[in-house]
């Protein structure tokens, strides 16, 4: 087996590992960028989804195991994967979405692109609860704006304080429906603004293309107009021949030297089910939050006996999820529409930023509004329940025959839904921790979760209900289901359901409280760095991807600083 | 091509004399269409797969589950739920038999309601008429079909067969309006390269809309999506 050297060894390629792989190569670094799934690039015709037909497909974009977001959904995952189990503790119900492929994640991403504000930095100071950061948005905010220019995302400049403005390319022109949700939301006073995400409506560079509207970014994009880690940060860095891609290559531990300095990495080959090694001045763990701190948990060793960067016992702690709920609406004034494209961008076009800031609720922290709806390509699940709303005008639900096409097509692009995005507050107890029992296929103990909501969340979720019916009905919708009640904690999501797990590497400046400090380094062990959303300290109600990828790029100059320094 | 060639055709059963013998009843058979004929669906598919997925795909084609009684009689309730009689054509056309055949095959869920369903409409069938639903005649079919198509019937003894409709009903509708047909019949438009700039004017005017110009401010100049992007230092685009 021959030993390989390294610079920097990056464990997985999504947001975090994709931008440390391109900043780090750039800066003339020998790079190892290990990623667990299979190599991807949509412009590849033999994975392309995009632009397919529904009939091109048996299932018609239905869901599977391993795309439970339609077959034709880009990121191969999922809930559950293939001989890569986890558990859970007590009645925790956490849900654990896992990508395994280049780019991770951010195949599946909704392109929505935040910036956390001034405020999400310090949340301790407003409401008392969980910790501030060690860094405020002034520390973050030259690699937000670095990450917009590289990366590209359209919004607008608005001068919210927690929402801050941004180097924008210009939003798409509002969908019908949004037409509508702004009209109503305006009554009843709550804001609406264009959406923020990572989609090119304007070029940025000649290696990537400009949006064609297709709305599929979800599919992934041929010419690269959205964001995903692999098109956008992996594959420039591959070109500049620093970096060696080791795909289908699944970390088991960071390996240590006697002093407990890092050495590299072991992996096993999935081909051939063999165990490797890399070695590597210093290891960027990259692999999302719960499975970074799944690494750093299985890294034991004589001078790391709880764990690598563990002493603190705060590896997996502070476990965090969005919380979420929906309500849809039918739109009467939406019948019998006039057929046109409106497919645009993949999701929504214009959303609402949280707006209650400084209101006396009964619960801490706010959310967001995205906004769905339009006339969508019909993919499988289209035509159930067609005429359901058929009992808003007296007339029968049900039947057979040719009166359905009608109906369809009466109702076809008359719904209006609302998802809400919220804020959690960190919980020491909630957290994921080595299953003491169960291995995965490779042998490798799997996470078990131990996570409950608190009051605050589910007040939160009762708000967000009652926010979703005010404002489908100022918009002129009939809601549609029932209103979930206290039984059902009000539709709040499970945790691990919006896929936003953070905080477990949390940084910090007390190593007794904290797993890195404030540029992801460990506080145990100077040579490891953690650059995905663990080490969140608490995640706003922003969707994390655009501030793992600002804090990368500033651990990433910490590095190539620390390197010239001698330090590492 | 004659279409009839590339038609898959199913013969109706003849009606089984145990089945007589139970139901202690004569009426029947047979004198409806003798056969029940549809466009054949695809049994390769080309979308993206990795090799995992290539290979569930070829063990549901592989996959013989409905017997050919079944069969038929998903072929039926489809061509029942959207008949071929229209000019964008109906299930058969758009060979929902084989669409449903793979779906309620790739989802597990779905098989004991089909099956168990088109056994209840059997025994339906056979109580009122005599006869398995299909070696009823079509009249007779639709009768049993009115007391099952609407949800607000309240009669607990048809509840299954109710639950049974809608799900045929839903994977019918669903399957033909994924097929080159169904856009048709919708008349959708979309899924292609396009430069999108909002909604079209007289669509606006008929929902009394407009875009307000503050807000068009905010919104690309489609004019210039091809003039790479430039900031001044207080984040405004230049270009």
């Amino acid at each position: 087996m021959a030993a390989h050297e390294y610079d920097v060894i990056i464990v997985g390629s999504g947001a975090g590992g994709g931008m440390a792989t391109l900043q780090l190569a750039n800066a003339g670094l020998r790079v190892a960028l290990v990623e667990a799934g299979a190599y991807y690039d949509p412009a590849d015709e033999a994975q392309r989804t995009q632009l397919r037909n529904p009939w091109e497909s048996p299932r018609r974009g239905a869901s599977t195991a391993r795309r439970p977001f339609g077959d034709y959904n880009s990121c191969i995952g999922g809930w559950e994967l293939d001989g890569e189990p986890y558990t859970q503790k007590g009645d925790t119900e956490f849900m654990w979405w896992r990508g395994r492929m280049l780019g991770g994640r951010t195949n599946h991403w909704g392109r929505i692109a935040l910036r956390f504000g001034p405020l999400d930095f310090k949340r301790k100071d407003s409401d008392g609860l969980g910790d501030n950061w060690p860094i405020g948005y002034e520390d973050v905010k030259p690699y937000y704006d670095k990450v917009d220019k590289l990366v590209g995302v359209f919004g607008s400049n608005e001068g919210l304080y927690n929402d801050p403005d941004g180097f924008f390319l210009p939003a798409p022109k509002p969908r019908l429906h949004e037409l509508y949700y702004i009209k109503g939301a305006r009554k009843v006073n709550v804001p609406v603004i264009p959406a923020r995400k990572s989609m090119l409506t304007k070029r940025i560079n000649a290696e990537r293309g400009v949006c064609y509207y297709c709305g599929q970014c979800s599919r992934a994009c041929s010419i690269h107009a959205d964001f995903s880690s692999g098109t956008v940060l992996v594959f420039p860095a591959l070109r500049g021949g620093q970096v060696d891609l080791y795909t289908n290559c699944m970390v088991r531990e960071v390996t240590t030297d006697a002093a407990g300095k890092a050495t590299g990495v072991s992996y096993i080959n999935k081909k051939d089910r063999q165990e490797y090694r890399l070695e590597g001045r210093s290891i960027v763990l990259a692999a999302s939050a719960c499975s970074s701190a799944r690494i750093l948990l299985n890294s034991r060793s004589a001078a790391h006996e709880n764990g690598l960067g563990n002493s603190s016992d705060h590896v997996g702690r502070y476990l965090h999820d969005s919380t979420g709920a929906s309500r849809a609406a039918f739109i009467p004034a939406l019948m019998d529409r006039d057929i046109y494209n409106e497919d645009g961008v993949g999701g929504m076009h214009v959303y609402t930023p949280w707006w209650l800031e400084n209101e006396n609720l009964d619960f801490s922290r706010g959310y967001h509004l995205e906004i769905g709806g339009g006339m969508s390509m019909p993919s499988y699940g289209f035509g159930f329940a067609a005429n359901q709303y058929n009992e808003f005008l007296g007339a029968r639900v049900g039947g057979y025959g040719n009166e359905l096409r009608d109906d369809i097509r009466r109702f076809y692009g008359s719904r209006l839904s609302i998802a809400c995005r919220g804020e959690s507050v960190p919980q020491y107890n909630n957290r994921c921790e080595l299953d003491p029992t169960v291995v995965d296929e490779w042998g490798i103990p799997v996470l078990r979760f131990d996570y409950k909501w608190t009051q605050n969340e589910i007040n939160q979720a009762r708000h967000m209900q009652d926010a979703m019916e005010e404002l489908l009905e100022a918009s002129g919708g009939v809601l549609l289901g029932s209103k979930p009640g206290a039984d059902r904690d009000y539709g709040l999501t499970k945790p691990g359901e919006i896929i936003h797990e953070v905080g477990t590497t949390r940084m910090g400046s007390n190593s007794a409280t904290s797993v890195t400090n404030q540029f992801g380094q460990l506080h145990d062990t100077k040579n490891v760095f953690v650059v995905d959303a663990g080490t969140f300290v608490s995640q706003a109600d922003k969707n994390p991807t655009w501030t793992i990828m600002a804090l990368a790029w500033r651990t990433s100059d910490y590095i190539i600083e620390q390197m010239q320094q001698q330090n590492l | 091509m004659d279409r009839r060639e590339t038609l898959k055709s199913l013969l109706l059963a003849p009606l089984a004399s145990g089945v007589i013998a139970t139901s202690g009843c004569v009426t029947s058979s047979n004198n409806s269409a003798a056969r029940v004929s549809w466009t054949p669906l695809p049994t390769s598919y080309s979308y993206g797969r990795t090799e995992v997925e290539q290979q569930r795909d070829r063990e549901l084609f592989a996959e013989s589950y409905f017997r050919e009684h079944e069969l038929i009689t998903i072929a039926i309730l489809c061509d029942i739920i959207l008949p071929n009689d229209h000019p964008n054509g109906g299930a058969l056309d758009a060979g929902l038999p084989d669409f449903v055949e793979f779906m309620v095959k790739d989802r597990e869920r779905y098989k004991l309601p089909v099956r168990g369903g088109i056994a209840w409409i059997d025994n339906r069938s056979i109580e009122k008429f005599g006869a398995d639903f299909i070696n009823i005649t079509e009249s007779q079919r639709l009768s049993i079909c009115d007391e099952i198509a609407y949800p607000d019937i309240q009669d607990p003894d048809l509840q299954p067969g109710i639950s049974f409709f809608t799900l045929m009903r839903n994977l019918t509708l669903t399957g033909y309006y994924t097929t080159a047909l169904g856009f048709e019949d919708l008349g959708y438009k979309g899924n292609t390269p396009n430069i999108w700039d909002g909604v079209p004017e007289e669509v606006l005017k008929k929902h009394n809309m407009t875009y307000e110009s503050e807000w068009l401010k905010k919104c690309v100049d489609q004019t210039q999506r091809d003039i790479t992007a430039e900031w001044d230092d207080d984040m405004n685009l230049l270009t």
